[in-house]
């Protein structure tokens, strides 16, 4: 008898076009300690399958079939019978631990909820349970944070308290629904590495909900993939890694780029033009502080003193953790914000400073493809409007029927049915919103397009399709392009040349292979390490790098060196400069890896 | 590349052709308001009366300005409503006919509120636009100007213009247009800022676009919505404040007259017994108003379905 078992699930919901099945007829168990992976795309209805068991649908959803827990029938029973359940033998994490959490009350005070009405404790009884739990899933500085609000803690510190209050009746089944989607790579294998102790030491049975292959690989004994709210296939890690039955679990699988593929992007001509080149560009926002009587500003250096240069046809990625700069960097080079200092030379000459009529001329050749392919198109305008608008501005001459032309071309190009020359945004996919974003930007075949996390709000095959489509016009165009990306794997995928960007400044900058292949500065080597291989094997052998400490705040002046911490006892304001180990290889001064190891967090 | 080839030719012709009508959000709102039971109705009732202006003079015995002197010396006997005198609606307190005079007074007072809500319009969304995407100290200076007038009471605000620049219907206009634009241009203002924000414009800036096309291009489609379901409730409101100064004796002077003034004389004579110099304009200010809530309340259903 396993402890969690579904059978033959069905979920409909109405709407006003009708019925949709988002769930049909699923069933699996999970036994005591085991941890199963469920693997699917946006709309697959992998989430639908959990919400329905826990009895979390909106009041439209219908569902049939039988979810048993221990032998309890969970699925359409009264919500106080369901109450009893919920939080105490089974609980769940949810992808966004900001919203999951009540944003006005403490740590303390949403802990002790669950254990008031699951345990009867409240009180100092509850606080030294709330705390033993913060403590198990290694919060720093527990103690201060059960006083804090969900909006004080970071990103990573949420989801721990999410799996604190999770865990804190010791449930059987734990319910994880993409729980490291929404961070960082190093925060995520913190995460997932104390989702496995958890696993082991308390016996509890994990249900994973992921579209990540990658973690997958590395959490997971049994798998199953799920498409159009069934099941394709099923089986174990192993199995399904190494010898996938059906075209989906093989395309899914050949979609996802790895960091130790060997497709390599177009090598640049020797000979190429130097287009770009940055030089100590630095952008600094002023942030009021509220101390009570002395208020004041405090520079937040969102980009501090970066140089690098760019040749035609050839691909810089950007990689960072959320908050190191990458997207201002961006925005700063394109003078969509002005840079506080340091220039911007673009054919030789500065565009720092230049009047807005200037800078216009040179935005034929400087575009940008944005992150959130809806938002960065204008849903009151058709797609072919909304393509056609750098044509406007800057081949004015063209008369209507050209355009329509010029558009339909692009559209084709770019892999759009040109016969969608009307439809809204609204209408179509991500990735076909993103495909739209990607020929505005192509229009005026630019010498440099900036992707700003272009394919990081899209599926995986998606993404695939998307980053094929960026290096077939790159090759057909020959522009340069600076790729910015939290993904490691996809900058890889693409890029020639790789900066790593840590806290507005580059810590590493080397070829990409030479990056990938002996990266010398602890952050690089700690992010590389971080990122999760969709390959069960390697996975487990990998050996991880932590460097002890969260990605700390860019207000902090201590936060600038914490690679460099011999100098944190004499001289705050030291800027550690980069040197140049190789050729075309720079790292930035930083102290030996094993005394940032050997301090603690 | 230029539309020389055969090729791009054909294409543009297979485009042409074979383009997919897309549904813009505009059709879908349309379509969501013409799903809409109760707004489709006040739009026909809001449809009879407007026709009624319109075609109601040719059916009118009287015109509005004659005196049936017979009718005026017993106006509770032979000026109660009647098809065989004439007088469909009875005459009023001085023997003119209300049939045309209620017609009169309702193309006056829907003709206040409609150009009174057409000036809070035009004035407020170009003045909530530019100091909303302006912003600053420009958007400073005009908000804080805006925050004066609005502490003034605007019915004091109409009456003063009123009296010391003698009635007249222009003056009516511009004194209900005076007070009107203000909270319009606050809403446009706040919706300018959140818009201002989006991606979208920034890929609009960095693909050249200027300033002034974004304003137009960009920013003012996408508050049209917010903009058109405002403005629909202002109507009603204006036709408030009008009848409101036209009861108070203020309003629009003789030989013009609106709902409010009827409805202020029939309230004088009421206890006379001749309760339709009342009922009448009232019943056509009532149906007015509620008819125009519920058009403005299903606009509002229709084009921000969100902020239900």
């Amino acid at each position: 008898m396993a402890l969690f078992s579904v059978r033959d699930l069905n979920v409909s919901f109405t709407t006003q076009d009708g019925m949709i099945d988002a769930v049909k007829g699923v069933s699996f168990d999970i036994e005591a300690g085991d941890c199963l992976g469920i693997v699917g795309e946006s709309g697959s209805g992998k989430s639908q399958t959990f919400m329905a068991a826990m009895g979390l649908m909106p009041k439209n959803g219908l569902a049939t079939g039988s979810v048993q827990l221990m032998g309890r029938e969970m699925l359409n029973v009264s919500i106080p019978e369901l109450n009893s359940l919920r939080g105490r033998d089974i609980s769940m994490i949810f992808q966004d631990p900001l919203t999951a959490l009540t944003p006005h009350l403490k740590i303390v005070n949403q802990m002790e909820e669950v254990l008031r009405s699951h345990q009867g404790l409240s009180g100092r009884d509850a606080e030294k349970v709330a705390l033993g739990w913060l403590d198990k899933v290694q919060i720093p500085e527990a103690k201060r944070r059960l006083d804090q609000y969900p909006h004080e803690l970071s990103g990573g510190m949420r989801q721990r308290v999410m799996i604190a209050m999770a865990m804190l009746c010791n449930p059987k089944v734990l319910i994880a629904d993409e729980p490291t989607t929404a961070l960082d790579v190093t925060v995520q294998a913190e995460i997932l590495d104390l989702m496995v102790g958890l696993q082991k030491e308390e016996g509890t049975a994990i249900a994973l909900i992921t579209h990540d292959m990658g973690v997958v690989a590395r959490m997971c004994r049994d798998v199953h993939v799920m498409r159009h709210g069934e099941f394709v296939e099923s089986g174990s890690v192993d199995e399904i890694f190494s010898a996938p039955k059906k075209d989906y679990t093989k395309s899914l699988l050949t979609a996802m780029p790895r960091l130790d593929s060997d497709d390599a992007p177009h090598a640049v001509a020797a000979d190429a033009e130097t287009l770009l080149s940055v030089d100590d560009v630095m952008v600094h926002f002023p942030i009021k502080q509220d101390r009570g009587l002395f208020s004041g500003t405090v520079l937040l250096k969102a980009v501090n003193g970066v140089s690098f240069d760019l040749r035609a046809g050839e691909t810089l990625g950007v990689v960072g953790e959320s908050g190191c700069g990458k997207s201002t960097l961006a925005r700063a080079v394109l003078q969509l914000i002005p840079p506080t200092a340091g220039a911007v030379t673009w054919l030789g000459q500065d565009l720092v400073g230049l009047t807005s009529h200037a800078l216009k001329s040179r935005r034929k050749d400087l575009q940008i493809v944005f992150q959130d392919p809806l938002a960065s198109l204008d849903p009151r305008m058709t797609i072919s409007a909304s393509i056609a608008e750098p044509l406007r501005t800057f081949r004015p001459e063209l008369t209507l029927a050209e355009r329509k032309i010029e558009v339909a071309e692009m559209m084709e190009r770019v892999g759009l049915d040109a016969r969608m020359v009307n439809r809204y945004p609204h209408e179509l996919s991500g990735g076909q919103n993103q495909r739209v974003g990607i020929a505005r930007a192509m229009i005026n075949r630019p010498k440099l397009v900036i992707c700003d996390e272009a394919v990081s709000a899209l599926d995986v095959s998606i993404q695939a399709q998307i980053l094929r489509l960026l290096k077939g016009l790159q090759y057909d165009f020959g522009m340069a392009m600076i790729f910015i990306s939290h993904d490691l794997s996809v900058v890889r995928a693409v890029s020639n040349r790789i900066m790593v960007l840590y806290l507005g400044r580059v810590v590493e900058m080397a070829d990409r292979d030479v990056l990938y292949d002996e990266p010398r500065h602890p952050y690089t080597r700690s992010l590389i390490s971080a990122v999760p291989i969709p390959d069960p094997h390697l996975e487990r052998t990998r050996q991880r790098l932590r460097i002890p400490g969260e990605l700390p705040s860019p207000l902090d002046p201590k936060a600038a060196l914490r690679f460099i911490p011999s100098r944190l006892t004499s001289d705050l304001a030291y800027q550690p400069s980069l040197k140049e180990v190789s050729s075309g290889h720079f790292v930035e001064e930083h102290d030996p890896l094993e005394t940032l190891l050997d301090r603690p967090a | 590349m230029f539309g020389s080839s055969k090729k791009t030719i054909e294409l543009a012709e297979a485009v042409n052709e074979q383009a997919i009508v897309g549904r813009s959000l505009w059709r879908d709102a349309y379509d969501r308001f013409t799903s809409n039971k109760a707004a489709m109705v006040c739009v026909a009732i809001l449809g009879c009366i407007v026709l009624f202006t319109l075609a109601g003079p040719f059916f009118a015995v009287w015109d509005n300005e004659t005196i049936d002197w017979t009718a005026m010396g017993d106006v509770r006997g032979l000026g109660a409503p009647s098809v065989e005198s004439g007088h469909f609606f009875g005459v009023d307190d001085l023997g003119r006919d209300l049939y045309s005079r209620v017609i009169q007074a309702t193309t006056t007072s829907l003709l206040v509120g409609l150009i009174g809500a057409a000036m809070a319009l035009i004035v407020g969304t170009l003045y909530g636009i530019v100091a909303g995407y302006l912003g600053g100290r420009i958007d400073g200076l005009m908000m804080r100007f805006v925050d004066i007038l609005l502490a003034i009471p605007s019915t004091l605000v109409i009456i003063l213009l009123l009296v010391v620049a003698g009635r007249s219907f222009i003056m009516l206009f511009v004194a209900l247009g005076a007070v009107s634009w203000l909270s319009m241009a606050r809403i446009v203002r706040g919706q300018t800022l959140t818009l201002k924000n989006r991606d979208f414009i920034e890929a609009a800036r960095a693909a050249g676009v200027g300033e002034f096309t974004i304003m137009i291009r960009h920013i003012l489609p996408n508050l049209l919505g917010v903009v058109i379901v405002y403005a629909s409730l202002l109507v009603p409101e204006m036709i408030l404040a009008e009848s409101f100064i036209s009861f108070l004796g203020l309003g629009i002077s003789e030989p013009y007259t609106s709902l409010g003034a009827l409805i202020a004389e029939g309230a004088g004579t009421m206890a006379y017994g001749t309760l339709w110099q009342l009922l009448f304009p009232l019943f056509f200010y009532v149906t007015i108003i509620i008819t125009m809530f519920f058009i403005g309340d299903g606009l509002r259903d229709a084009l921000d379905p969100k902020d239900r």
